[in-house]
């Protein structure tokens, strides 16, 4: 099948067709209808996807799968994925069934819940799979507003704020996005993103309202789109708006949002920032360096005196995707593998521990960690799933949270000590906020006459969380299953990297 | 056979924790026992039948990425031979002992299930333990480091009730990580020298990186010791080293057999082995090695001082293990690791036995931990009294001066004692004045407990007895390691130079001895011209001479691992002089522990007002030591405070109030709007809102694209 990408791509969509035009009425079969609908449709796009992996040949790193064909207006529709992108669209297919049965007791506008998960579903397959500008762009945008509306209506108390808090923020940058795109349009005279990559764009001296740019017209590019993915993935300080959406979102919501929706932001900084402007991001690397060991640092302490659950996790995750983005632009082979490591991980991690929240949130629909303490006594299995999730968090050996965090520290190691050193120190914080969290939360005598009555996993929480451990587990022994198929396009993108920075820079050290 | 050795915990573990409620409670107890007793068994096997050559078993691949290697291995040489024994046999016995020890728990209610969870916790521990000590490169060795630490952190929490062992479980894991931040930042920097991290690819780079300058943070450092130092400081965190002790004493919650076998015997002698382990690389950091013998010497002092005065039983153990552990990282400082290897052995019989004897007596009277409700028990528990005294006489290492004739620790300690003088005069007296407190404080331990007048609640002093048979059999079996480990293996590690050399698998030294025989023979070292070798055997030409002497030999030899388990270098002539220090130096330990059997008699037997009134008289300095010189406290202030408020304020500052009060600042402009769209968002408009927003996408494109085609 030449056109799998697309299938799986829109199969989401068709389905939520489906359900708009023949799903009627507000009864409890139409509800049961619906998340069954999704359900399927979610678990055949993961199974569709499945054959994508296994064709998927990781020693050609060009893009595979390709579909081209011109669109309306003159526009073309291309899709494909490669090395770096074809996990991403993996992660995707596995983690959207979990998410729809975590949803399973949503008893508000479940049709309309639905359909915004499964457009949503699209929208982000479309933005790891375009490899058009455009198409890329239509996705990377519209992806936001599924996400909106989850917020916005099916949110906590002050939904309204965050989702607006949310749509502000990365809208504010997509802006910028837009304008380089049209400004890479002018240059390069397509928005092919394969030919882009080979394209050079001007890397020489130039001045705007008389601030001299670094890198040129390479650098004014990377700075737009920096401030569009800086914002998405968050780095600090444009994170603030991640720990509001995060409590407002219902569970479903959080766990795209956390699992998915970042990785856009990683994901952009990997295929247009590094391979099309690489000069403009060897001269602002260093400040992103900087900016992820502070993310680091910063969101770790402040995940620390959190008193809700969500938003500590929140912050960890702030912390985390800053071990990715100093991953990425450590620009070598361990940084950069480390990097998509860790973004595949967190997936899963970050995953389970809003789930693991929304399993107590249902049943006492508070998040402050004040309120619960000693679960274990009466969630054993609870209690289990919990503390293999924190320790996965906090990166232990032997689960997939190690093998990002590690690699990305062996991959700044090489280029910035100083840098090195202060995110190595996130371990140490994160073993606090973490433990300190599940102390206060499960540890402890059952003494609170409100958890009194509180049950265990059920079957179906269990099976939600069963897939996440496996996968954390075996990425963490085995994560050649991962590595293998991202390494080649790794290498090759690292390579061409180094090979596009100008030569003068060498000359002029070595002639003064 | 390996690898049967290091799954059969796992095995154990997994069963016991999943599987307990398919084969029962007490099926799953025997079962790991019945593994573990399997795995120590086939560990003495192995131990005593060692081939000398280093094999190498590549189980699959682990992380691969670039130049960035690493397998899931075992390697097998006499270290990891020596540490088999010592973790399985002590974990088979602690394994044994608790099914009598944890039979009955007022921790948790009659209905509750724990046995099997702990003993799963118990297995998954020995596994950690073991893959930390067959690893061939260091980031298995890291994955067995934070695996124990897990473990340790689930096992001092185990009284999940007790917020005490949840804040020491916490502390545990945190305080390590400090440790391990430093040891990550080692494995960074080794491969960015070395690009590769396997021991193997280390040991042979290790003498170039002694000529290497690396970068790191402000300054230009030599490789060899910066790296080494890092990875140090794991070993300070894991091994309870002064500044990173103060987890250890608190880890004391855990039940009793889990402070005999992680927080004595095994986990936290992970940082000694760590030490020799790398020998080939300390070999040529000599700043790394000097550095690692003031911080052992140091704690072995500070930790022996604080345990004089300590009360709770087990508190005066974990202070006495903090501070055996100082010991033995001076003998591996000093070079000598073949001696710090001998007491970690002999330590962990004795310090195992101490611990499982603790136990016992805690578990005939109650769980009462207070030394000063004890009193008179020795008639009430004979066996666990006998059990004790033995461990009491391994650890003050009594034995007959200038024979081998004595216990456990008589070798081990003054084999260590000795190293010491020969390297460092602070040092040797830490260790002298740390050998008269460790008699002081363990007779205190005897005396307090098994002699005088019954203390305390009265009920409980009747109804002492005598533990079960599964608790006092593991007693025996330590007993008898706690007497003659030490006459055994003392020749091995430590007595014989050339037996020990042949011991740890060293053939070049072998071969050396034989062709020149005598004093020089471990100087010469491949090529070397015999000028050199006579500067290098004196001991105050380390530094110049040898820089150069074994440059040449990285020139000559090409990048080639040392054989054998550990590598003393040619120069490293400590562990011939340690035997030939003067006879005052040699009687010096047994002199510290008749001082301090002879004060503590005198303290707790025959004039028992004289503690406290020697306490009143120095109060200050009681105080002092009593609250364990103030770490605790002052960490609160400088590190646990701070970061909480730092936390706080960068939330409420920074992240409120300066970002999103920025934020809101610039959209002061659109709030109104936003405010009017959010009330019509709520009556269901968000739909245009979104449909209007991909229209205008949707307007923008057709415009660009439009554009675009005209050009």
């Amino acid at each position: 099948m030449d056109n799998l990408l697309s299938i799986i791509t829109f199969l989401p969509t068709v389905a939520a067709l489906v359900m708009a035009v023949f799903l009627r009425g507000n009864d409890e079969a139409a509800k049961k209808n619906a998340k069954y609908v999704a359900l399927f449709a979610t678990s055949v796009t993961f199974l569709l996807s499945l054959f994508v992996i296994a064709q998927f040949d990781p020693q050609d790193t060009g893009f595979q799968f390709v579909e081209n064909r011109s669109w309306i207006m003159g526009l073309n529709y291309r899709m494909g994925v490669d090395g770096i992108s074809v996990l991403f669209v993996m992660l995707t297919t596995f983690l959207m069934p979990l998410v729809i049965l975590a949803s399973w007791n949503v008893d508000k506008r479940v049709k309309d819940y639905m359909i915004a998960f499964l457009l949503l579903e699209t929208l982000m397959i479309g933005v790891f799979s375009a490899l058009d500008l455009i198409l890329f762009y239509l996705f990377f945008e519209a992806g936001l507003i599924p996400m909106f509306l989850i917020i916005g209506i099916w949110g906590g108390a002050n939904r309204v704020y965050a989702s607006f808090k949310f749509f502000l923020y990365t809208f504010l940058g997509s802006v910028l996005m837009l304008v380089a795109i049209i400004a890479m349009y002018i240059d390069a005279g397509t928005t092919d993103i394969a030919a882009l990559m080979n394209h050079e764009f001007a890397s020489g001296p130039l001045e705007v309202l008389g601030i001299s740019i670094g890198g040129g017209l390479q650098g004014l590019l990377f700075l737009a789109f920096f401030a569009s993915f800086a914002v998405k993935i968050p780095m600090w300080p444009v994170h603030t708006w991640l720990p509001d959406a995060h409590v407002q979102a219902p569970t479903g919501g959080s766990v795209v949002l956390a699992a998915i929706l970042l990785k856009m932001g990683g994901y952009g900084f990997l295929r247009f920032s590094l391979p099309m402007f690489p000069v403009g991001s060897e001269v602002f690397g260093p400040m992103v360096l900087w900016l992820s060991a502070i993310a680091i640092v910063y969101t770790s302490l402040v995940a620390l005196v959190q008193q809700d659950m969500k938003k500590l996790i929140a912050y960890s995750s702030v912390a985390h995707m800053g071990f990715v983005t100093m991953g990425i632009f450590s620009a070598n082979q361990q940084g950069v593998d480390g990097a998509i490591f860790q973004m595949i991980s967190h997936g899963f991690i970050s995953g389970a521990l809003f789930l693991a929240v929304g399993v107590i949130y249902e049943r006492m629909h508070t998040r402050e960690i004040e309120a619960y303490g000693g679960l274990v006594n009466r969630m054993p299995a609870y209690a289990l799933v919990f503390m293999f999730f924190t320790m996965a968090n906090v990166g232990l050996p032997g689960t997939s949270g190690f093998v990002g965090e590690f690699l990305t520290l062996v991959g700044i190691f090489q280029v910035n000590t100083w840098v090195a050193m202060i995110a190595t120190s996130g371990v140490i914080f994160s073993a606090a906020y973490a433990l300190y969290l599940y102390r206060r939360v499960v540890f402890g005598d059952l003494i609170k006459e409100s958890l009194k009555t509180i049950s265990d996993m059920t079957m179906r929480e269990r099976w939600i969380m069963a897939p996440l451990v496996a996968a954390t587990l075996i990425l963490g022994i085995y994560p050649s299953l991962v590595l293998d198929i991202i390494s080649p396009s790794v290498e090759a993108l690292v390579s061409n990297y180094a090979a596009a920075q100008p030569l003068d820079v060498v000359a002029q050290a070595s002639s003064h | 056979m390996e690898t049967i050795i290091l799954f059969a915990p796992l095995v154990g573990a997994i069963l016991a924790g999943f599987g307990w409620k398919v084969i029962g409670e007490k099926p799953a107890q025997y079962l790991t026992v019945g593994l573990l007793f399997l795995a120590a068994l086939l560990s003495w096997i192995v131990f005593i039948w060692l081939e000398p050559e280093t094999r190498t078993i590549t189980l699959f691949r682990w992380i691969e990425s670039g130049s960035l290697s690493i397998d899931w291995a075992i390697r097998m040489d006499r270290l990891t031979a020596t540490m088999l024994v010592v973790v399985t046999t002590v974990s088979s016995l602690v394994h044994l002992y608790s099914i009598g020890y944890m039979a009955h728990d007022e921790n948790f209610s009659d209905n509750e299930p724990y046995r099997a969870r702990f003993f799963a916790y118990l297995s998954f521990f020995t596994f950690t333990m073991l893959m930390l000590v067959t690893s061939d490169n260091l980031v298995q060795m890291f994955f067995g480091w934070e695996g124990v630490g897990v473990a340790s952190y689930l096992l001092i929490g185990f009284y999940f009730k007790k917020p005490s062992a949840n804040a020491a479980a916490m502390k545990a894991f945190i305080v390590n990580r400090v440790g391990d931040f430093g040891f990550a930042l080692g494995i960074f920097g080794l491969f960015y020298m070395v690009d590769s991290i396997r021991l193997e690819d280390v040991f042979a780079a290790a003498p170039k990186l002694a000529e290497t300058q690396i970068s790191f943070l402000w300054a230009e450092w030599n490789a060899a010791n910066l790296l080494m130092m890092l990875l140090f400081i794991g070993a300070m965190g894991k091994s309870a080293q002064l500044f990173l002790h103060t987890w250890l004493p608190d880890a004391m919650e855990g039940p009793t057999p889990v402070s005999a076998l992680i927080h004595a015997a095994t986990m936290v002698t992970a940082g000694v082995f760590l030490v020799a382990r790398m020998s080939p690389l300390m070999e040529y950091a000599p700043y790394a090695k000097d550095f690692i013998v003031i911080v052992g010497a140091t704690t072995a002092l500070f930790a022996a001082s604080v345990g004089l005065v300590q009360n709770d039983i087990k508190r005066v153990i974990a202070y006495s293990t903090c501070s055996q552990l100082g010991y033995m990282f001076v003998a591996a400082g000093a070079g000598v690791y073949g001696a710090a290897m001998f007491h970690l052995l002999t330590h962990a019989f004795f310090k195992a036995l101490l611990f499982l004897g603790a136990g016992s007596v805690i578990h005939a009277m109650h769980h009462e931990q207070d030394m000063r409700n004890y009193g008179g028990l020795r008639k009430k528990i004979p066996l666990t009294f006998a059990a004790m005294v033995i461990g009491t006489l391994a650890i003050t290492g009594v034995g007959i001066p200038f024979t081998y004739i004595g216990f456990a620790g008589f070798f081990s300690k003054d084999a260590i004692i000795e190293s010491a003088y020969v390297v460092s005069d602070y040092a040797f007296w830490m260790l002298v004045i740390a050998a008269l407190f460790t008699s002081f404080y363990s007779w205190r331990l005897i005396f307090m407990t098994f002699f005088g007048e019954a203390r305390g609640d009265k009920h409980t002093h009747d109804h002492a007895h005598e533990s079960p048979m599964s608790m006092l059999v593991p007693l025996g079996v330590l007993s008898l390691g706690a007497i003659f480990s030490g006459f055994i293996f003392y020749s091995s590690f430590f007595g014989d130079v050339e037996k020990s050399r042949e011991f740890f698998g060293m053939p070049e030294h072998i071969a050396a001895v034989e062709g020149e025989g005598g004093e020089t023979a471990g100087s010469s070292h491949g090529g070397e011209a015999e000028a050199e070798v006579a500067d290098t055997s004196e001991h105050n030409a380390e530094e110049t001479v040898v820089a150069m002497s074994e440059h040449n030999v990285a020139m000559a030899g090409g990048a080639v691992a040392p054989q054998g388990a550990i590598y003393m270098r040619a120069d490293n002539m400590v562990l011939e002089e340690a035997h030939e220090v003067a006879d005052w130096v040699k009687l010096s330990p047994f002199i510290a522990m008749l001082l301090g059997l002879g004060t503590a008699y005198m303290f707790y037997m025959r004039r028992p007002d004289w503690p406290r009134r020697l306490a009143e008289a120095q109060k200050p300095l009681y105080l002092f030591l009593l609250n364990k010189w103030y770490f605790d406290e002052i960490f609160d202030v400088i590190f646990v405070r701070p970061a909480m408020a730092l936390g706080r304020f960068l939330w409420k500052q920074g992240d409120e109030k300066t970002i999103d009060g920025g934020l809101n600042g610039l959209a002061m402009g659109v709030v109104p709007y936003l405010t009017r769209m959010a009330g019509r968002a709520q009556s269901g408009y968000l739909f245009h809102y979104a449909f209007a927003m991909v229209l205008g996408i949707a307007i923008l494109i057709t415009w660009m694209s439009i554009g675009g085609g005209v050009e």
